[in-house]
């Protein structure tokens, strides 16, 4: 039932590199291209977390910059952003209680990431700081930007510690494959919680460590089957819902009655 | 097996979730009360989010219920009128119970405020149903009868104005305290997904003198309209009934109710009060534990502008 369910998105880009004229002097930019065969997944109900596979493909390398395997691709998977209470728990008479709380303004609820290397190989902090590229890089913007720095930065640390706890951040080093020059192949993870809605897949390409571009593509991940329809039922027509819910267990300790009796 | 819980949003065992519910449903069989005060730890116990116990444990209460009422209805063991007063105080303290309900969910305080309440509730019916217990234990021992107060004794209650006459129950009695103790009931159903039983059956019998052929059958025919009008409500406003959940629960419980009530018959009453009375601060002991200890994580995240 919980067998991990595998979707391999994949995308075929007409590989215009191949096409460049090598012989031009002054080498084209690179750029980078991702796609998906598919804009929309749906996960059902025993989903236990699997991996996404996206393909891509450069454009116009050097050859020789790709032989010597300095370009590097980071493959970010990116939940739709979502309004979060971070909350800490203090004693308050031995008794352990929520006090402190900060608020934090669209956070994505999920994000992963897939790298050809580990992240502090490919470039410097700071690019990965103005790219706001990786989960201990991504800004996150307090509700209240009154509290002091140290609350903000403390509870930011904490979100992200929380997130990657349950697998909702992830990082995989070495998720991106280069099968050829051109092509990649990039293994994103979904965890089991993974949020519905529209998550945002972005690829950076950067070379010998450089940023040189990036390019996205969308991406819709739903859930479907009989338990999905429950939840829809039950935040859509919720009266109704209720009324079921008493329905049917009345009828339930009608019929265990009926049923087991045994006086 | 596994299963998912389109609400609670996690995936679980079925098999546990029908044990479970067998569990409780046999116990609550036994000792004539509803379970859901163990349900609903249970299930927190479990990894279900507290909302969402609480809320589904009052589902479930419902299916139990109504099979004990049932029983009763057959014997004529239920005073309707008794029951529709308690109801009425009922359905005024389970609306108070949802609003403190939501807006403590929404300060972040819902999870403590449940523990705390199971644990000092369970606590107390706990500890005075255990010295209760091991008294008439100890006085059947010795050999003296034990003391039963008269049906006909008064106490400050019935000098209330307002009186009403329940012939089923045999009982004239002001409306005031019966209004007071559905509404109170009421509170606690919404806010732990409990019947109230536990603490409905020991009020009826020590504070109103309501014959305790009548108390039980009455007190779980009340529990239905209760349970069901928080279902309801949990439903439309904070949408934390799972069905999935209560529908594994009941089948389980349902079953074992039965022969629960069967397997009661052959211990004695200070026996089995007893046996619950440790059980119920077996509960307590165990939730004020969690209470104490460090969490592994002290921080938490939420859903901001959650209702």
């Amino acid at each position: 039932m919980r067998a991990p369910n595998v979707f391999a998105t994949a995308i075929f880009l007409s590989l215009l590199a191949a096409a460049a004229p090598a012989k031009a002097q002054t080498p084209l930019t690179e750029g980078i291209q991702i796609g998906l065969s598919t804009d929309n997944v749906s996960i059902t109900a025993g989903f236990s977390g699997a991996d996404l596979t996206i393909f891509g493909s450069l454009e116009n390398p050097d050859p020789l910059v790709a032989r010597q395997g300095r370009y590097d691709v980071i493959v970010v998977l990116e939940g739709p952003p979502k309004p979060v209470v971070v909350r800490r728990k203090d004693r308050v008479l031995g008794v352990w209680v929520n006090l402190d709380s900060e608020t934090f303004e669209n956070v994505p609820v999920s994000y992963s990431v897939a790298t050809t290397r580990p992240l502090q190989d490919i470039t410097e902090p700071n690019s990965y700081k103005q790219l706001s590229l990786g989960a201990s890089n991504l800004y996150m913007q307090p509700a209240d930007a009154g509290d002091s720095p140290a609350t903000i930065e403390e509870f930011t640390a904490a979100l992200r510690e929380r997130k990657s706890a349950t697998g909702l951040y992830s990082e995989n080093v070495g998720g991106v494959q280069f099968l050829s020059q051109n092509l990649f192949r990039a293994t994103v993870r979904l965890a089991p919680n993974v949020p519905v809605g529209t998550h945002k897949a972005r690829a950076f390409l950067f070379k010998s460590g450089l940023f040189i571009k990036e390019s996205s593509a969308q991406l819709e991940i739903r859930k479907s089957g009989f338990e999905q329809s429950i939840f829809r039922v039950a935040h859509n027509y919720s009266f109704l819902y209720g009324v079921f819910a008493i329905s049917l267990a009345m009828l339930t300790g009608w019929l265990g009655r009926l049923i087991f009796r045994r006086d | 097996m596994g299963i998912y819980l389109p609400i609670a949003e996690i995936s679980v065992n079925v098999f546990v979730l029908l044990a479970m519910g067998a569990a409780v449903g046999f116990l609550s069989g036994m000792f004539g009360v509803g379970g859901g005060f163990l349900i609903t730890p249970l299930l927190i116990f479990y990894n279900i989010p507290p909302a969402i116990a609480v809320a589904t444990g009052a589902n479930q209460v419902i299916a139990s219920s109504v099979s004990g009422v049932l029983s009763h209805m057959k014997r004529g063991t239920l005073d309707f009128k008794l029951g529709g007063v308690l109801l009425a105080g009922g359905i005024i303290g389970s609306t108070g119970g949802i609003y403190v309900f939501a807006f403590l969910r929404r300060l972040g305080q819902l999870d403590l405020f449940i523990s705390l309440l199971y644990v000092v509730l369970l606590g107390t019916v706990g500890g005075l149903m255990l010295v209760e217990s091991v008294n008439a234990l100890r006085a059947t021992r010795s050999g003296a009868a034990p003391v039963l107060k008269k049906s006909g004794q008064h106490n400050w209650i019935h000098r209330l104005p307002l009186k009403m006459r329940f012939r089923a129950s045999k009982l004239f009695v002001s409306v005031i305290p019966v209004l007071g103790l559905g509404a109170g009931i009421g509170f606690l159903s919404s806010i732990m997904g409990v019947g109230g039983g536990f603490i409905m059956v020991p009020a009826l019998i020590y504070l109103l003198k309501v014959p305790t052929n009548v108390v039980i059958g009455t007190s779980l025919f009340q529990i239905i309209f209760t349970s069901a009008y928080t279902t309801l409500v949990h439903a439309t406003t904070n949408q934390t009934v799972d069905v999935v959940l209560a529908f594994l629960l009941m089948a389980g419980g349902v079953a074992g109710a039965q022969y629960g009530a069967k397997a009661g018959q052959r211990l004695r009453g200070e026996q089995l009060r007893a046996l619950l009375a440790l059980l119920v601060l077996a509960v307590a002991i165990r939730l004020a534990i969690d209470l104490f200890v460090t969490p592994p994580n002290l921080y938490s995240l939420s859903a901001a502008g959650l209702n």
